[in-house]
């Protein structure tokens, strides 16, 4: 049974009319077309599909559609544009943080969470704040390096 | 040799795309019209097919072709020998294994479907343990085994996949002059490779009867010529699209879901998608093969190594695979980076009804270096040398000769060590329950061709096309470093070409640790060719000898007249509208170093060339909590000769993950069998380290001049994971005094050892 949804999607204001038991994670790249976020695991295990809802972040894969209704989502998509990246991308790009770049997406949403609330973390925290998305590739030091090199930037310019 | 482009911390060429999420991977790719596809899958290791009936899933609505191996072509495929069927013939040999393919309208009608092909099945006796599959009376998996056709000289019977030895010296002197003579058996499990993004392809077909193939893949020429083999069809009709790749690790090389999108597209006249899920990965797909490594060595009281016979056992499940490939290359990296004169190596690759085992990167080398890395560790501490030290004073020189007699040029391991040595402060005091341990690797850069050309464009621009599969590891900016390089253009001034069999020239695949060498030198000599051609033509333009005429910063200039130059703009426009035609250099390569020598014994190896080696040190302080029998990784520090680094951060990157990926084959990782079935089958179950399972891991880098690789360099990709386990393992020694042989060290074995 389809039902109407409401929510803010990347600061925009988005009706959709969907099965409620839908996950957020198939509407978003199936029916919205943002495919920035990645399907890993689909059993909330890789983190691949975080995005953020009320600047907290979830796995899209275990979220109904039905909990989004009147929420505000932020994916990869609404963090940056290759014009104007947001420092978290930048610094990714700087230190080496990306390789094969699925668990990207999702590390950048999980690293953005951190660092609204908590602007200089310690290496323990930020370890802790990215423990739920899984990388394969880069062993997490340079993902880690370029977290704390966003926060300076971020920092620098507030 | 000072150089602009090479050995600059350059980031990724694709980078932008991978952080705002524009970068396509296979299922972010649609077509209209496309069907998904599904793989009906057998529920038991061995079993006899009676019967299959299609029709009630052949009626579902929205159903759009079925296959089953009465569909295909009635032959078997695989890179070294020809054994696998692409769906199941006569019988099943695995739990897991294809049985039939749906493709429908979506991916629910699809698996619907699949519940409703009943598949009579006469179950056989199985045998899953490599030991009893390797006796005369047990139960056989392959009964045709000698009519399978195999691409190298396969020794093989019963259940023996392939057998291969290399014996050099005299072993039984050897051990006769020894002091002392240690033999220990090691094991390890099954391990999977886990990239992010699960295997996937999409397959369309156009009017001409020609294929389309996307897929996730670590070599799009490898797929074609696959595709084309299994389906008997031309390579001119088969073309193969990479899309982003997240991660593969050896485990997208050979063919996945390719030729069943195929099939089903072929049937269906629709495009066919087919993305795996994650517990199909981890319970079908082609792990890291377990392993059983008995190690017999003989020393000299001085730690110096005198003889050595090792046999190893590589369960490679029901189909070989790259079993033989990985067999044959574990048992020539199994000495390790050191000098041993007499020693005979005996590598198995036995059938059992598991899951087929596959490439993971390492490719043989992790399980035989668990064993010997550990074993110079307890003989290091049975003679009363430091660990290091023991691996310093055999370790091979510049010069020195190899497993099997290849002569050895940039030789880096002993520079390694010391790095190591240095940087963890190896005899500094330590706190209680800690302790360090050391562990080298050595690993070829190699491996059969690859290809490259190069043009220059009309602005003096440059594409380069290589069939080098960037798959994260960040190969394309290495090649457009490489070839910037040698054609004096900055990193902006080169394209890569995507994978693509229409475009991109032959390279076997990433695999090997071979692109940064293998491809990087086709690249640089296509580069070169180029240059030469523009230097040619401005030698005309300017009425000068060509060798008087030098090409950089996108100019060609006269060595005496430097006023006299003309720019690779001007030779671009000159070339495409006045003069010759479009500058293309090209390059075919193929590593030429003899293998053997003569007086190397060796039978069934299933390669014919090899590479440049490169080598590598890690040391590791763990701390081991006796309560609960958790090991930590609380220091990591590796070293790596990778010849001239292209990009050090890309170097980094591949040691820190390759160290990860380490600590999750030491500690955790075992993808677990019960009466053959993978019952780890959800990454709760299969874990891998988390960010807070590893500490911040150093990575230097020790540079060496390979003479034969491009600008000095050899590769990276594989040797970081290789000798993390044993160093682990001999720091767990270190600090509780108790040695584990079976790997993972998990808190069970680690109590259990100490209870002893």
């Amino acid at each position: 049974m389809k039902q109407e949804i409401r929510f803010i999607l990347n600061g925009e204001h988005v009706s959709l009319n969907v099965d409620p038991s839908r996950t957020l994670l198939d509407v978003l790249r199936e029916d919205l077309g943002l495919t920035g976020t990645k399907k890993g695991c689909d059993e909330g295990d890789c983190g691949a599909c975080t995005v953020l809802i009320a600047g907290k972040p979830i796995n899209s894969c275990l979220t109904p559609m039905g909990k989004i209704n009147g929420q505000e989502v932020l994916t990869i998509e609404g963090l940056g544009d290759p014009e104007q990246l947001h420092p978290l991308q930048e610094a990714f790009l700087k230190v080496g943080a990306v390789q094969c770049g699925y668990c990207t997406p999702g590390m950048l949403l999980s690293a953005k969470a951190i660092l609204d609330i908590n602007p200089q973390p310690t290496e323990a925290e930020i370890r802790d704040s990215i423990a739920g998305n899984l990388c394969r590739c880069t062993g997490y030091t340079k993902i880690v390096e370029a977290i704390k090199y966003a926060a300076n930037l971020l920092e620098g310019r507030s | 040799m000072g150089f602009s482009v090479v050995g600059q911390n350059l980031p990724r060429l694709e980078g932008k795309e991978k952080v705002t999420g524009q970068a396509k991977y296979i299922d972010d790719l649609n077509f209209p019209n496309m069907l998904h596809g599904k793989l009906l899958r057998s529920p038991y290791p061995h079993a006899r097919i009676v019967a299959i009936d299609t029709a009630a899933a052949k009626a579902l609505p929205g159903v759009k072709a079925i296959i089953t191996a009465e569909d295909l072509p009635d032959r078997r495929h695989g890179p070294f020998v020809q054994d696998t069927p692409l769906l199941a013939r006569g019988k099943v040999n695995y739990v897991g294994e294809p049985v039939a393919a749906v493709a429908a309208v979506s991916l629910e009608v699809a698996e619907r479907a699949l519940s409703l092909i009943k598949v009579n099945y006469e179950r056989l006796s199985e045998v899953l343990d490599p030991l009893i599959a390797m006796e005369s009376d047990a139960p056989v998996v392959h009964e045709n085994l000698d009519a399978y056709p195999a691409v190298f000289p396969v020794q093989r019977h019963g259940n023996i996949c392939s057998l291969i030895t290399i014996e050099d010296g005299d072993i039984e002197q050897g051990f006769k002059t020894a002091d002392f003579v240690f033999e220990d058996t090691f094991t390890t499990p099954m391990a999977h490779q886990c990239h992010l993004e699960t295997n996937g392809a999409i397959a369309a077909i156009d009017a001409q009867g020609r294929v389309t193939v996307w897929a996730s893949t670590q070599s799009v020429h490898l797929n074609q010529i696959r595709i084309a083999e299994t389906l008997d069809m031309p390579m001119s009709k088969v073309r193969v699209i990479q899309t982003r790749v997240g991660g593969g690790f050896g485990a997208k090389v050979e063919l996945t879901v390719q030729p069943y999108c195929v099939a089903l597209a072929r049937l269906s006249k629709r495009p066919v998608k087919i993305i795996l899920t994650r517990e199909e990965e981890l319970v079908a797909t082609r792990p890291r093969h377990s392993s059983i490594v008995t190690v017999k060595t003989g020393v000299k009281k001085d730690g110096t190594l005198v003889a050595r016979q090792i046999k190893l056992i590589y369960d490679t499940g029901a189909y070989a695979d790259d079993g033989p490939g990985i067999v044959g290359f574990g048992s020539l990296m199994a000495n390790g980076p050191y000098r041993i004169p007499n020693y005979k190596i005996e590598g198995y690759c036995v059938y059992t009804n598991k899951v087929a085992t596959g490439a993971y990167r390492g490719f043989g080398n992790p399980q035989a270096a668990w064993a010997c890395e550990s074993q110079l560790d307890i003989i290091s501490r049975e003679l009363g040398i430091d660990p290091l030290e023991i691996r310093l004073r055999n370790a091979l020189d510049p010069g020195d000769k190899t497993v099997g007699g290849q002569n050895l040029f940039s030789v880096g391991i002993k520079e390694c060590l010391k790095a190591i040595k240095e940087g963890m402060d190896w005899e500094s005091p330590k706190s209680k329950n800690r302790g360090r341990g050391v562990a080298c690797v050595h690993h070829l850069s190699g491996l059969l061709a690859s290809s490259a050309y190069v043009r220059i464009n009309q602005d003096g621009t440059a594409h380069v096309a290589v069939g080098a599969a960037d798959i994260g590891q960040g190969s394309d900016t290495t090649m457009a470093q490489i070839a910037a390089e040698e054609l004096g253009l900055s990193i902006e001034d080169v394209a890569v070409v995507s994978q693509d069999t229409d475009s991109t020239p032959y390279n076997w695949a990433t695999t090997a640790t071979r692109l940064t060498y293998m491809a990087g030198n086709a690249v640089r000599r296509a580069a070169a060719d180029a240059k030469q051609q523009l230097i040619n033509l401005a030698a005309e333009v300017l009425g000068l000898p060509a060798d008087k005429l030098s090409a950089r910063n996108k100019v060609v200039v006269s060595v005496d007249e430097p006023q006299k130059r003309i720019s690779y703009a001007e030779l671009g426009v000159i070339s495409h509208w006045v003069k010759g035609g479009q500058i293309i250099g090209n390059n075919s390569w193929m590593f030429n170093e003899q293998p053997f020598s003569i007086d190397v014994k060796v039978t069934g190896f299933p390669f014919r060339v090899l590479g440049a080696y490169n080598y590598g040190a890690h040391a590791v302080e763990v701390e081991v909590d006796h309560e609960t029998g958790l090991v930590r990784v609380v220091n990591a520090l590796t070293a790596h000769d990778v010849g001239k680094a292209i990009n050090p951060l890309s170097v980094e990157g591949q040691s820190q993950g390759g160290f990860t990926q380490g600590v999750g084959y030491a500690l955790f990782e075992d993808l677990k069998v019960k009466d053959g079935k993978i019952i780890s089958n959800t990454l709760l179950d299969y874990k891998i380290p988390t960010a807070v399972d590893v500490p911040a891991i150093k990575s230097l880098i020790v540079e060496t001049n390979e003479q034969t690789g491009p600008f000095g360099a050899k590769g990276i990709g594989e040797a970081p994971l290789v000798p993390v386990a044993p160093a682990i393992a001999n720091a767990v020694y270190d600090a509780i005094g108790v040695r584990v042989k079976d790997l993972p060290l998990t808190p069970e074995r680690i109590l259990d050892a100490l209870k002893v």
